[in-house]
């Protein structure tokens, strides 16, 4: 139903994470079939800019009006830039998930493990809706 | 497996997130819950409300047995107007809030909420069993369609002749409503003026979709339950599971004016609840507004600066009318200043105000 754009990957926590093919430095944001589920965000919280994050850790929270849920990792490193633009304005998150809504960026370090590709990730949302 | 209302194919068709809700399938949102609160708030909000249930009570002595079964002065009520009261059991807790409307002198519409009508319709039915009065849940036959916000009367009245000014908050008559005949009442649970229309079941689409059409040019949104609870909370108004149990009285939630002393006989829960009438009780209902951005949310702990537990948060959501989280929560008497709420870990200020947050312009 959701848009899964073709050159993201992807998590079971219904993050999307770009960059993993051309860098060492990956932007994570939450995708547009979680942000519908959601409903209207009003907060996020990230993580700080320098901290050293783990792969499944949580590491922030999206708050939307009738829930409040976790924001994980997808990866291990540090965290480079967070996104002010979304701490102002969380209704990005739903308007534009894939672009202005990114949440924040990490510096990977190690091998990523257990993303998904859109395919999989789109199989993954059609099982849940 | 959640029930469907008969409007469940107009939510499809209208891309309507549906979720289970006291176990029926009702529609959470429709887009933006934020865009169906701001549209009830400033212009108007169609609601399905058909999970709520319908009970009649008739007879000669109708009213007598609701004043029996019930804690409001239900003999005294006129037809054609309504009262908010509520159910208990023998040690005063509530089990239900209700609705009563007088449609006529020996018929009376109780309308209880979809999660208890089943438990109250069989209490009625047993506190009802020595007066010359039947009980009857007519829930499967109705559906429920609300109309709120200030531009309600307008778009009502493109589809009916009644005699809608002169319909007061709290009033109910018959009428014919898009050629379809409905019990019409101006009341609702938003803190907007609006209505409340209850309509045979198989009218309710046709209704909704001249409801759709009327309120096109007003701005009139389908609103679902995320903004209705967001719009109650707003108004102060309590929600049967959050801020209404069974082991709280009407006077723990603040609601002892509609328990009538003053009644000609013995009530269900008089005996418990008059000792209480001049007591405060150890809690008291207040608002909260927090400072910062995270939202206080039912269940969390309200603590006092020197992290004491002093009370629980009973419903709470970001408000859009005031640009801040609020939340309703029972706290200690004698507590006021200084709280915070300890969202997940981390204690964060709220101030605390009388209720409602939000009041209409008259």
């Amino acid at each position: 139903m959701s848009d899964i754009p073709e050159d993201l990957h992807y998590t079971k926590e219904h993050e999307w994470i770009s960059g993993i093919d051309d860098g060492l430095t990956l932007t994570v944001g939450i995708t547009a079939y979680a942000a519908n589920a959601l409903g209207d965000v009003v907060f996020v919280q990230l993580p700080e800019v320098g901290s050293s994050v783990t792969a499944g850790d949580a590491v922030g929270e999206v708050e939307s009006t009738k829930s409040v849920s976790d924001i994980f990792a997808p990866v291990s490193g540090e965290v480079t830039e967070i996104n002010e633009v979304v701490v102002d304005d969380p209704s990005l998150v739903n308007s534009d998930s894939y672009g202005e809504g990114w949440l924040f960026r990490v510096r990977l370090e190690g091998d990523p493990e257990d993303l998904l590709s859109p395919e999989e990730y789109a199989a993954l949302t059609s099982g849940e809706s | 497996m959640s029930r469907p209302t008969p409007l469940r194919g107009v939510h499809e068709a209208l891309g309507a997130t549906l979720t289970d809700f006291a176990g029926w399938l009702m529609p959470l949102r429709y887009g933006s819950e934020s865009a169906e609160h701001n549209a009830v708030r400033q212009a108007a909000g169609l609601f399905d409300l058909s999970h709520m249930g319908e009970i009649f009570v008739t007879g000669s002595q109708a009213g007598e047995a609701l004043d029996y079964a019930l804690v409001g002065h239900i003999s005294a009520l006129e037809p054609g107007r309504a009262r908010y009261t509520m159910i208990v059991d023998s040690r005063g807790g509530v089990l239900d809030d209700l609705i009563v409307y007088r449609l006529a002198d020996e018929e009376f519409m109780v309308v209880a909420n979809a999660s208890n009508y089943p438990r109250v319709a069989a209490e009625l039915t047993e506190r009802a069993g020595t007066f010359e009065a039947a009980v009857e849940d007519r829930s499967e036959q109705y559906a429920l369609v609300a109309v709120q916000g200030p531009r309600s009367r307008e778009i009502l009245g493109e589809l009916t002749d009644a005699d809608l000014d002169g319909l007061k908050y709290y009033a109910g008559l018959p009428a014919t409503v898009a050629g379809r005949p409905a019990l019409l009442a101006r009341t609702g649970y938003t803190g907007e003026d609006g209505f409340e229309l209850f309509v045979a079941a198989g009218d309710a689409e046709p209704l909704w979709a001249a409801l759709t059409k009327a309120g096109e040019p007003y701005g009139l949104l389908p609103a679902g339950l995320s903004a209705r609870d967001t719009l109650r909370l707003e108004a102060g108004m309590p929600l049967y599971g959050n801020e209404l149990s069974a082991d709280l009285t009407p006077f723990d939630a603040g609601l002892g004016r509609v328990v009538r002393f003053d009644k000609p006989g013995d009530f269900v829960g008089r005996a418990a609840l008059e000792p209480l009438k001049d007591v405060p009780p150890a809690r008291r209902l207040v608002g909260l507004i927090a400072t910062g951005r995270r939202v206080p949310r039912h269940g969390y702990p309200v603590v006092s600066t020197d992290g004491a537990v002093v009370g629980e948060v009973t419903s709470g959501a970001p408000s859009q009318t005031l640009g801040r989280p609020i939340a309703m929560a029972y706290v200690d008497n004698g507590v006021s200043a200084g709280l915070a709420v300890d969202i997940r870990g981390s204690h964060e200020p709220v101030e605390v105000v009388e209720l409602p947050f939000y009041r209409r312009k008259k």
